[in-house]
């Protein structure tokens, strides 16, 4: 079946099949940012985007996202550098496979919630799993990221 | 594993149903986030995403939760934040993370009666109804208990803007996890509702306390005999998450923590 999506805003046609995830057909179209995990919606590696919002599209069947805009790592560049440089200044950016999910995360948060506290970061990075580093240098690495955006 | 036939996306509730109807193993797509967990073997997918059920609409005497608002949806609704304290908005926001929130829908999770839902619970601690298409308008207490009789479809849930007071309490093992127990307060005049979810069965009212607490003043004596009542009549059991003695004792600390809180909404 044809699926029509805004892919970091172009149109694409893609052919997949009633059961193909979005993460499986997204990779196999080249956006090999998006990551596959846990590969059951739990670790957030595949996370990006849909029509503004964050989501997991290793569960989200591909045909759902038809007529949708998705957004991958690979249309936000430059933020997602900037971001990955704080990450790395911080130490917490080792085996880097959860890195483009949790950056798609971070982007999130920063529409989503002006000003977070603390509290709010910890909470709001919960379904980014990262078996590396931990979460404390990634929280001084989003406060830092954050700061310097003011 | 899970494997789909063939997959429709109807443009009405009406077709919809059609679709359900003309097909014994025809099943309906939710959120969708939850297939994946299982094995299943699917030989028509319905995915309702396209029928516009994604609203939370607020009313002069009810809110109206369509069944595709995802929790996500719950979480940030500016409607919910004004009633009930939030509890609704508070049930949702400990649930695996932002993305999942984002996709797991209320429609699929009222439908199916999870036992470990959270907002099942919440629910049945006010006034709610559920509007299916073909049986109509029912309470969800009896819809939690009976079930769909017939292969029908949820459109929206109801719940009454009757000025309730009310505090929504869960324990985990850890944030993000599924809730070992889950317990829902909630007070109108002299009436309280209490629910009592992930025992780990689907969420029941506790009739006994809830009898018990009917204009009563709350005071450490009256909390102390509510909490030997409830851990006496609901059902709890064990699984991997705690055993069903763990649970019991829990229901005491979380009612306590419910009550009092709904009381201080009050004061």
């Amino acid at each position: 079946m044809k699926i029509n999506l805004k892919i970091n805003g172009e149109k694409k046609v893609f052919d997949v099949s009633a059961d193909e995830y979005l993460a499986d057909t997204l990779r196999k179209n080249g956006y090999l940012s998006v990551r596959k995990g846990c590969d059951t919606g739990s670790c957030g590696a595949c996370t990006v985007h849909f029509d503004g919002k964050a989501i997991l599209s290793c569960v989200m069947l591909s045909l759902r996202a038809d007529g949708h805009e998705i957004t991958t790592i690979e249309g936000v560049t430059k933020k997602a550098e900037k971001i990955g440089k704080y990450l790395v200044d911080e130490g917490v950016d080792q085996c880097g496979y959860c890195s483009p999910g949790t950056i798609m995360s971070i982007l999130y948060l920063e529409k989503c919630i002006e000003n977070p506290t603390d509290e709010e970061i910890l909470h709001f990075m919960n379904g980014n799993l990262c078996r590396c580093t931990g979460y404390v240098g990634q929280l001084r690495a989003i406060k830092k990221y954050l700061e310097g955006k003011k | 594993m899970i494997s789909i036939k063939e997959y429709v996306a109807p443009k009405t509730l009406d077709e919809a149903l059609k679709v359900l109807e003309s097909s014994k193993k025809a099943t309906i797509i939710g959120g969708g986030a939850f297939l994946k967990l299982g094995s299943i073997n699917i030989s028509k997918a319905i995915d309702l995403s396209k029928l516009n059920l994604d609203f939370i609409k607020e009313y002069d005497n009810k809110i109206e939760i369509g069944a595709m608002a995802t929790f996500g949806d719950i979480e940030r609704s500016k409607v919910l934040k004004k009633y009930f304290n939030n509890a609704l908005g508070l049930s949702v926001k400990d649930i695996v993370g932002v993305q999942l929130r984002n996709m797991v829908t209320v429609g699929a999770t009222v439908y199916s009666r999870y036992g470990f839902s959270d907002i099942l619970t919440c629910l049945l601690s006010l006034d709610t109804k559920v509007s299916l298409k073909k049986q109509g308008e029912i309470s969800l207490e009896k819809f939690l208990i009976e079930g769909s009789n017939k292969k029908d479809i949820l459109e929206k849930i109801i719940i009454s803007k009757d000025g309730r007071k009310a505090s929504f309490k869960s324990m985990r093992n850890s944030k993000g996890d599924y809730a070992i127990l889950n317990l829902s307060v909630s007070k109108k005049d002299d009436t309280y509702l209490i629910a009592v979810g992930a025992r780990p069965n689907r969420a029941t009212l506790a009739y006994e306390t809830i009898k018990y607490l009917k204009g009563k003043h709350i005071d450490e004596t009256v909390i102390k005999k509510a909490c030997e009542i409830i851990e006496d009549e609901i059902t709890f059991g064990s699984n991997i998450r705690a055993n069903k003695e763990y649970r019991k004792g829990l229901s005491k600390v979380l009612l306590k923590r419910a009550l009092t809180e709904v009381v201080n909404y009050e004061n």
